[in-house]
């Protein structure tokens, strides 16, 4: 891989953490492959590279055989976001390319284009609503969802990762704002 | 909020959504061979109904992709919401004053 492509750009975030009863942190860095490719192309194949495909739309689905965990958040009928342990990058985007040999798809490493926030605590659900609109209730989104949606102005990938705990990921120029906008959202659960 | 019953992603809010104005229709064939007239009308004439209307409309901040909605332009209820490629549901005006 060309050594401009390795350089680490990092938004202008507050290094301070939310105060208030809902924590809200910048988590480090992680690996995220954008894998397009259609069902039909993958003719019933549930898993790649240890990476399971066979979670429903809006859902994360984890695997953790053979060294760090990998989660593929299926976005859309034909999308996933894969996530690795940032150090495993290059090998995994090479290893699911060798893995789809044959198969039409698209596999594009996006770590830094995004960072993921926590969303933590007792009240994180409102916290999340003060700036997206989907329905977040146990119901409609248990643990296990993760979907692109909206919060404030900024497009997300929002998922839930246990009843009080949510991660946020944006593109790394709304993440200021999107920071911003949940630490203010996080003074109400003080 | 008005929400939207996509069909790969279920109910979401209206502003997730874009509308990419009327479906079902079919560029032509073969454009060159088509009077001025014709080609202007499949370009810039709308059916603009009164009741239900077929839309594209795209769940961009969703699952990213396209679908077609029929949907009453008087009440703004969306009446039904069908996958790219498949024919417009018949759907009987009682149902659709929702
Ligand atoms: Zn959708």
């Amino acid at each position: 891989m060309l050594e401009l492509n390795l350089a680490r750009r990092a938004p202008a975030l507050s290094p301070v953490a939310s105060e208030a009863g809902v924590k809200v942190a910048t988590l480090d860095a992680v690996g995220r492959l954008a894998l397009r490719v259609k069902a039909a192309a993958l003719a019933g194949r549930a898993s790649v590279d240890g990476f399971d495909l066979s979670g429903a739309i809006n859902s994360r689905s984890a695997s953790g055989e053979s060294g760090g965990e990998r989660a593929a958040l299926r976005l859309g009928p034909d999308e996933w976001m894969l996530l690795v342990p940032a150090d495993e990058t290059d090998e995994r985007l090479e290893a699911v390319t060798a893995a789809l040999t044959g198969v039409a798809h698209s596999l594009v490493d996006v770590s830094h284009r995004d960072v993921t926030f926590s969303v933590e605590g007792r009240g994180a659900d409102a916290v999340i609503n003060a700036g997206c609109p989907i329905d977040v209730s146990p119901s409609a989104f248990p643990v296990g969802s993760a979907t692109r949606t909206i919060f404030g102005k900024a497009e997300i990938v929002l998922a839930r990762r246990a009843a009080d705990r949510f991660t946020v990921t944006c593109w790394r120029s709304f993440a200021p704002y999107v920071q911003g906008f949940l630490i203010e959202a996080a003074k109400d659960t003080l | 909020m008005l929400l939207i019953d996509c069909p790969y992603c279920g109910k979401r809010p209206e502003v997730e959504f874009h509308c990419g104005g009327e479906a079902h229709i079919a560029r032509p064939e073969s454009p060159i061979e088509m009077a001025d007239a014709d080609w202007g009308s499949f370009l810039y004439y709308r059916t603009n109904p009164k009741g239900l209307h077929a839309e594209r409309w795209l769940h961009g901040h969703g699952c990213g992709r396209w679908f077609n909605a029929l949907r009453d332009t008087v009440s703004d209820a969306f009446v039904a919401t069908y996958e790219m490629g498949k024919p417009r549901p018949e759907v009987s005006p009682a149902t659709a004053k929702a």
